[in-house]
């Protein structure tokens, strides 16, 4: 076993607990700061397996940007703490069972992949090869994903516009 | 010598179920948007690994893209429950039966 694959198990491992930790809170503070734990995991992973850039972006999109827009959203909301007292059993088994398939079928999958014994050969990809890359092959991609970001603000800002306003006046401070 | 694919792929796979138990069981809206982004992440480490796999760049590239509709849809997503929240109260799955009959 290569130092690159101790590393990449210990990552797993991490990335995998802090997950399960998270989807199991109930405090949705706790469980987005799991969730960052994981998502810094994840953009190791994404350096280890020669993507640096995408790692980096995994830190500044997915563990700043979204996170951070969790955290407000959940501190804006004002939660009660005992929202969720209870997993109910007759939602949990189901979803259970079904991902217990599904990983028992992944498992069975890749284990018997011919191909799957070999191991990946290091390589890495820097970010200018990259960016040249993605946009002589798919600037058309490029434009249009984020001619969807305009759109996705123009709804984001249409739905969470301040409610329409009484004839009376009030509700103005109203978040 | 990293690991085999198939070790990532483990990895990818035990992450989306992960996600999707967490979409299915649980039932504040937060906690179901979360779930959601737990399975696009783990989509984007199975494409970062089969781009180290075949050599090839367009796996990266789709990881990429698969971040930009994360961000999109969870903004979306996140203005959808405030404005749910505005209307009801709560962002409790269990309250929304105005369907119901």
């Amino acid at each position: 076993m290569t130092l690159y694959a101790l590393i990449f198990y210990v990552l797993a491992a991490v990335i995998v607990v802090a997950t399960l930790v998270a989807v199991t809170r109930r405090n949705l503070v706790h469980a987005v700061v799991y969730l960052i734990i994981s998502f810094f995991g994840t953009a190791m992973v994404y350096y280890l397996l020669g993507a640096p850039f995408l790692g980096i972006l995994e830190v500044i999109i997915y563990a700043g940007a979204i996170m951070v827009l969790f955290l407000f959203i959940i501190m804006m909301l004002r939660v009660e703490r005992k929202a969720e007292h209870r997993f109910s059993l007759g939602q949990w088994l189901p979803a259970a069972l079904v991902g217990l398939a599904f990983l028992v079928l992944v498992g069975l999958l890749v284990l018997t992949d011919p191909g799957a014994g070999a191991a990946l050969t290091a390589a890495t990809v820097s970010p200018r090869v990259f960016g040249r890359f993605l946009f002589q092959r798919y600037w058309l991609a490029v434009e249009i994903v984020s001619f969807l970001l305009l759109i996705v603000l123009i709804g984001a800002l249409f739905l969470g516009r301040a409610p329409e306003r009484r004839p009376t006046g009030g509700r103005e401070g109203d978040s | 010598m990293i690991v085999p694919y198939g070790h990532v792929l483990l990895l990818a796979g035990i992450l989306f179920v992960l996600g999707l138990v967490c979409a299915v069981a649980r039932r504040n809206l937060v906690m179901v948007l979360l779930g959601v982004e737990i399975m696009l992440n783990a989509a984007g480490i199975a494409f970062v690994g089969a781009a180290l796999r075949w050599q090839q760049l367009e796996g990266q590239v789709f990881v990429l893209f698969i971040m930009t509709i994360a961000a999109a849809e969870v903004s979306v997503g996140l203005a959808l429950i405030v404005r749910a929240y505005r209307r009801t109260g709560s962002i409790d799955q269990n309250t929304y039966d105005l369907l119901k009959w």
